[in-house]
């Protein structure tokens, strides 16, 4: 009980935190969305009519207690640009940023894990030695490289899809995940890389421990000691890193969005971002907060499980 | 029960080959309780862990006889070990700290022998385990079995680890130092138990340590090493009474006594 009210606790004021920044980093950087809205037609007049029917002319703290408030009571707000009510656009937005999310985070457990323990079993074979240099490889290509080599590769050349064919889930949910598989892939492949190289390292590690000698001594097969005894063990860090990944990646496919044109939640921060539709932007860096919260708190969960040691602190 | 006969180790993890363990011989009858004695790198625990059969690096080379109850062990099928070992012979070693699993459960590894080498049921296994647990005097044994290793102190580790090797009730038990990283009261009780389990079970105990009051108190007979050789064997009484051996002598002689000082208010 007292985790749950230390952990709802930090999770209000990481908010807090976070909305506080998203706000006053709009405060500093320059750039008017009364200005951007009217575009030629701006004059001095109507740039004053509408900060004042905007509310922007409110001192800074008024402004962002009313917004605070109705946050809090569910209201995200209307969109400067788009006339729509903030929760909508979000609504639509944020199952493609999830399943895309979601698709690479399975490619990248789904390979790392056998990847890393086939790699630590038979750590002297030539497979291994390639593994390896190809995982220093796939490490060092940034997503949005391996991006714009899968468009040109399986789209311009193989033709496998359409570039900037993007499928709504409303439409053709098949067509959908179809379109979002080589996005999802370049994620994956850098993380999926660094997670295989942590868990072998982390299994070679574990096998050097007294308690692996003695799990032997009982007539444990390798087999036997590598699942039975040492992938727990060796996950413990390995659970941690891909935490963090998780969260990485739900940030990191606002590059990988523009790259492959799906309008999902990263594209729409960016076009927002460049509009000064305040509101939006808020909504959306609360939203990704939100989601990292609740990963990191999913992890200590999973971290309890895994390790008794840390469990009842 | 146990024959070994003129075994050699040699590491070849260099360009000369060392060897670490010159011609060991030692014979054990079921029952036995034989102390194997000398410095660090004397080549105590190559020679135990040979026999254990928990000797496999890749670089180096292990000549000789192993032949535990008509089986060869250097030689024999690796599935032919493995049937051995945690079964007829186990291990306790000199680490309890770091000997058990931190993320498993004590029950789960007391009776991981009898998983691996009976087709007893989960029932069978956990009364099995209880009994184990108890017979090595832990407090409470039911706790015990659902508690991790970290709530345990390093005494009650290392009886836990005995409980783990003595439940198949092996034939040859082979202790590594066990109790050279516990206190010296806890020290005795481990003594005492293992003198127990060998009157109980008639389990042959290969015990191995560098404290010569330890081996005095628990063994019949004792090997003394010497950088890969052994050096002299005999009765424990003789050893320490008429020792022959010049660094017998002195290992019996860096024995720290208590001399009590009556000058001393």
């Amino acid at each position: 009980m007292r985790y749950v009210v230390k952990k709802s606790v930090t999770f209000i004021l990481t908010l807090l935190l976070v909305s506080l920044l998203a706000f006053f980093a709009f405060q500093i950087i320059p750039g008017d969305p009364a200005i951007k809205m009217l575009g030629t037609q701006a004059t001095p007049e109507k740039i004053a009519a509408l900060q004042d029917k905007l509310g922007l002319n409110r001192p800074m703290p008024v402004r962002y207690l009313s917004w605070l408030g109705d946050f809090f009571f569910g209201d995200m707000g209307e969109s400067y640009s788009y006339h729509m009510s903030v929760s909508s656009m979000l609504a639509g937005k944020l199952p493609i940023t999830l399943t895309l999310t979601l698709m690479s985070f399975i490619m990248i457990v789904a390979g790392a894990v056998p990847l890393g323990i086939y790699t630590a079993k038979h750590k002297d074979k030539p497979v291994t030695k390639a593994v390896n240099v190809l995982n220093q490889i796939a490490m060092s290509v940034p997503p949005f490289f391996m991006g714009i080599l899968f468009t040109y590769l399986f789209g311009i050349v193989l033709r496998w899809f359409t570039p900037g064919g993007f499928v709504s889930y409303t439409s053709n949910i098949g067509g959908f995940i179809g379109y979002l598989f080589f996005p999802a892939v370049a994620i994956a492949v850098p993380k999926l890389a660094m997670a295989t190289k942590m868990l072998q390292g982390s299994l070679l590690s574990e096998m050097q421990l007294d308690y692996v000698r003695t799990a032997y001594s009982r007539g444990n097969r390798t087999n036997g000691v590598l699942y039975h005894h040492v992938l727990k063990n060796a996950m413990i860090p390995v659970v941690t890193f891909l935490g963090m990944t998780l969260a990485d990646i739900v940030a990191g496919s606002i590059i990988i969005e523009q790259v492959f044109s799906i309008p999902g939640l990263g594209r729409l921060l960016i076009t927002s971002i460049s509009n000064r539709d305040y509101p939006v932007v808020q909504a959306i860096i609360v939203c990704i907060a939100v989601i990292v919260i609740i990963i990191n708190y999913v992890v200590d969960i999973v971290y309890q499980i895994l390790d008794p040691r840390v469990r009842g602190q | 029960m146990l024959d070994v006969v003129d075994l050699n180790i040699e590491f070849h993890d260099h360009l000369i080959p060392e060897t670490v363990v010159y011609d060991f011989d030692l014979h054990m009858d079921p029952g036995d309780i034989v102390g194997i004695v000398g410095e660090s790198g004397s080549g105590k625990t190559m020679s135990a862990l040979a026999i254990a059969g928990l000797l496999s690096r890749h670089d180096m080379q292990k000549r000789g006889q192993i032949v535990f109850n008509g089986t060869e062990l250097l030689t024999c099928e690796r599935a032919k070990l493995r049937s051995l070992q945690g079964n007829e012979i186990s291990m306790i070693f000199q680490e309890p700290m770091t000997s058990l699993n931190p993320v498993r459960k004590i029950g789960w590894q007391v009776e991981e022998s009898l998983r691996i080498h009976t087709g007893m049921t989960k029932t069978e296994r956990y009364e099995k385990a209880i009994e184990a647990l108890s017979d090595v005097e832990l407090p409470e044994p039911e706790k015990v079995y659902h508690m991790y290793p970290h709530e345990l102190s390093g005494g009650m580790r290392q009886r836990v680890m005995i409980a783990a090797a003595v439940i198949c009730k092996p034939k040859l038990m082979i202790a590594d130092e066990p109790t050279t990283a516990l206190d010296v009261t806890v020290q005795a009780q481990i003594i005492e138990l293992l003198k127990r389990i060998n009157h109980k079970q008639n389990t042959a105990i290969l015990f191995i340590s560098h404290d010569l009051s330890l081996v005095k108190q628990l063994c019949e007979r004792v090997l003394v090493m010497y950088q890969g050789r052994i050096v002299e064997q005999g009765e424990t009484e003789q050893i320490f009474h008429h020792p022959q051996e010049l660094y017998t002598q002195n290992l019996i002689k860096a024995i720290p006594k208590i001399v009590r000082n009556f000058e001393m208010r």
